[in-house]
C-alpha cells in the first residue's frame, strides 16, 4: 500500500483552488496504487476546510494551526508528517509558496524530486510524471527512483475530481522548528486580487498597448469577467506596468482556461509563459503576428476599438 | 567576502529543439547562461566590488558547459569551477544540489547566489536544495540585496507584493529579475576569460552522489485545439463573435 501526501494552501481565509486540483489528482493516485490520500493544511482555521476537501477526495485532513508563512517552517512540518505517516508520493503545489519550501522537503526526506508537473500516471507501481520544457517546446516523461518521491504541480493544470474522501480530520503534532529567515516587513502592492499563476481567466496587454495610460481599459474588462490582469516584457520593460504581472520566460507561467492577449505579438519568450493555456485569443491589428498561430479566436482589428466593445458586449450578456 | 554563483548552461530560447528517445539531439544548439543566473553573477561581482573578495562561478554537466564559465569569467568573476558530468541528466536535482553542495561545503562561502529557475526545465529547486544541504537559511526571488558585516537583508517578491526579510550569512538567495541589470562582457573581458583557468571535478570527487530520477520518454508538445480568425464587419460585430464563441464553444466565461 502506498499513501498519499498532499499539501494545500490557504490565502486569506479561503481554500485556494490549488488545494482543491491536488487533493483530487493525490486522490486519483492514491486509488490506483490501493492507498489513501492525506490533505496536510498549515494555517490558522485550517480545519473549516475539511468538508471542501473530502468532497473532492481527501481521505484525511491533517491541519496545524501557524499563522505565518516560512518555507523552512513548512518544510520541517511537511518532511515531519510524511516521515510519521510513512507517505511514499508527496505531491506539493508548484506555488510561490510551494516553490520556496518543496527543496527543502524533498533534501529532508532523501526524495528526488520532479518540479512543474503537469500530468500524474500511474506505471505498475511507480508514477510518471510528464512537465513541459525549453519553453513548451517539449514534455519529459521522468519517473523518480528514490523510496520517497515528490512531485509540484503546475497550478490550473488539473481537473478536480467529484469523488469523495472519508475526510477525517486529524490535528498534527509538527511544529514550525529552527527558522534562520525572519520578515521584517511586507508591503502589498494592490494588484490582482487573483494570483495570475492561479488565475482561470488572463487579460494581458502588450506593446500595442502604447502605453499605461491604456492599461485602465484593459482592467475594465477583467472587472467585468474575473480575469487577472497580465501583460508581456515589451510592456514591463517600457515601464507602464509593474513586473508581477509578466507573464513570460522572464515572468510568470501562467495555463488559464482563458488567456487574451491584445497588442502582444507572441515571442517565443512569451509563448513560453502562457502556451499551455486552453483557449487563446488574440486581439492584433498584424495579421502576421505570430500569436495567431497558437491562437484559438483570432481578432484581427484595432485594440482599441475591439477591447471597449468586448467589455460592453460582456456586461450585457453577464448582466 | 567570499561569494559563490551557480550558473547553468541551457539552449537559447530561439533555439529549435530536435528531440531524441531519451535526451535532445545537441548538434545546431545555440547554448547561453540561464537568464536568472545572469543576475546571480551580477551581484556576486557587484558585492564584490563594493566589500572586496572574491567571486566563484560554478556549473555541473559535460565539457561545453566550460563556455558558460568563460562568459561569467569575461563578466568579472574571480574564479570558475566546473563540475564535470557526461550524459547530465538535467532534470536531476536532488542529484545537482548534491555536488554542488558538496563543493561548496569545501570552500566554505559567505554566500552563495542562483538564478530563481532555470529557463529550460524551470523546476525552481536547485539553490534552495543547496541551503537545506548546507544547513542554511535561503531568501527565494530577491530583488534588492542590502549587506550588513554578517547581515543580510534581501526585499524579496511575495505574492501580490513585497517583503524585506533579514538573515545572517552564511545564506543562499535565488536572483528574480529586477535585481540588478547584468553587464555586457568587454571585449577585453572576452579575451583574457579564453585564458583564465576553470578548476575540474569529477562526481567521485564530490561524494558520487546517486541519480535519483530518470527520463522515461521526450515528446513533441500535444496539437493545440485549432484556431480561426473570426470575421466580422465592426469592432461591435468582432465583440458580439467573440463573446459568443468563448461563451458557447470553449465555455470559459
Amino acid at each position: 500500500m502506498a499513501n498519499v501526501l498532499v499539501v494545500g494552501e490557504i490565502k486569506d481565509g479561503a481554500l485556494k483552488k490549488i488545494s482543491k486540483e491536488v487533493t483530487s489528482t493525490g486522490k486519483k493516485i492514491a486509488s490506483q496504487l490501493g492507498g489513501q490520500v492525506e490533505v496536510l493544511l498549515i494555517g490558522e482555521g485550517a480545519d473549516k476546510f475539511a468538508s471542501e476537501l473530502s468532497a473532492v477526495g481527501a481521505d484525511k485532513v491533517i491541519t496545524v494551526n501557524l499563522a505565518d508563512f516560512n518555507p523552512e517552517a513548512y518544510a520541517n512540518i511537511i518532511a515531519g508528517v510524511a516521515k510519521e505517516k510513512g507517505s511514499s508520493f508527496i505531491i506539493l503545489p508548484h506555488t510561490g509558496q510551494g516553490k520556496d519550501y518543496s527543496p527543502r522537503v524533498a533534501v529532508k526526506l532523501g526524495a528526488g524530486i520532479v518540479a512543474d508537473v503537469v500530468e500524474l500516471k500511474v506505471d505498475g507501481g511507480n508514477v510518471i510524471a510528464r512537465k513541459p520544457i525549453y519553453s513548451g517546446k517539449a514534455f519529459a516523461n521522468i519517473q523518480i527512483n528514490t523510496g520517497v518521491k515528490v512531485f509540484t504541480i503546475r497550478p490550473n493544470s488539473q481537473e478536480v475530481g467529484s469523488t469523495a474522501g472519508a475526510g477525517a480530520i486529524e490535528a498534527s503534532s509538527q511544529t514550525a522548528g529552527d527558522v534562520k529567515t525572519k520578515i521584517a516587513s511586507t508591503e502589498l502592492s494592490g494588484g490582482n486580487k487573483v494570483q495570475l499563476t492561479e488565475a482561470s481567466i488572463i487579460v494581458s496587454g502588450g506593446r500595442g498597448l502604447k502605453g499605461p495610460e491604456n492599461f485602465p481599459m484593459l482592467q475594465e474588462l477583467c472587472d467585468t469577467i474575473g480575469a487577472a490582469l497580465g501583460a508581456s516584457r515589451a510592456a514591463v520593460d517600457a515601464g507602464w506596468i509593474s513586473h508581477s504581472h509578466q507573464v513570460g520566460q522572464t515572468g510568470k507561467t501562467v495555463s488559464p482556461n482563458c488567456y487574451i492577449a491584445c497588442g502582444i505579438s507572441g515571442s517565443i519568450q512569451h509563448m513560453a509563459g502562457m502556451g499551455s493555456s486552453k483557449y487563446i485569443v488574440a486581439i492584433n491589428k498584424d495579421g502576421d503576428a505570430p500569436i495567431f498561430k497558437v491562437a484559438t479566436f483570432g481578432v484581427v482589428a484595432d485594440l482599441f476599438e475591439v477591447v471597449p466593445a468586448v467589455t460592453k458586449e460582456f456586461k450585457k450578456v453577464l448582466g | 567576502m567570499k561569494v559563490v554563483v551557480l550558473v547553468k548552461q541551457v539552449p537559447d530560447t530561439e533555439t529549435s529543439i530536435k528531440l531524441g528517445d531519451k535526451s535532445i539531439n545537441e548538434a545546431g544548439i545555440k547554448w547561453i547562461i540561464s537568464p536568472y543566473d545572469e543576475f546571480a553573477i551580477e551581484e556576486g561581482i557587484k558585492i564584490r566590488e563594493k566589500n572586496g573578495g572574491e567571486v566563484i562561478a560554478v556549473t555541473v554537466g559535460p565539457d561545453r558547459t566550460q563556455e558558460a564559465l568563460r562568459t561569467a569569467y569575461a563578466m568579472g568573476v574571480d574564479n570558475a569551477v566546473h563540475i564535470k558530468v557526461d550524459n547530465y541528466n538535467t532534470f536531476d536535482t536532488a542529484f545537482t544540489s548534491e555536488l554542488l553542495s558538496n563543493f561548496i561545503q569545501s570552500i566554505s562561502p559567505d554566500l552563495v547566489i542562483s538564478g530563481r529557475q532555470s529557463i529550460d526545465t524551470d523546476s525552481s529547486q536547485v539553490g534552495v536544495q543547496v541551503a537545506e544541504r548546507l544547513g542554511w537559511g535561503h531568501v527565494s526571488l530577491a530583488l534588492k540585496l542590502e549587506l550588513n558585516g554578517s547581515n543580510a537583508k534581501i526585499t524579496r517578491e511575495v505574492e501580490g507584493g513585497t517583503a524585506v526579510v533579514e538573515a545572517a550569512l552564511p545564506l543562499v538567495i535565488t536572483a528574480q529579475k529586477g535585481l540588478n541589470e547584468p553587464r555586457y562582457p568587454s571585449l577585453k573581458g572576452i579575451m583574457t576569460a579564453k585564458k583564465k583557468p576553470i578548476t575540474s571535478k569529477t562526481i567521485a570527487d564530490l561524494g558520487n552522489p546517486e541519480s535519483k530520477v530518470e527520463i522515461t520518454s521526450l515528446e513533441p508538445p500535444s496539437a493545440r485545439i485549432a484556431g480561426r480568425k473570426l470575421e466580422a464587419a465592426d469592432a461591435d460585430g468582432f465583440a458580439q463573435v467573440l463573446v459568443k464563441a468563448l461563451r458557447e464553444e470553449a465555455k470559459v466565461i
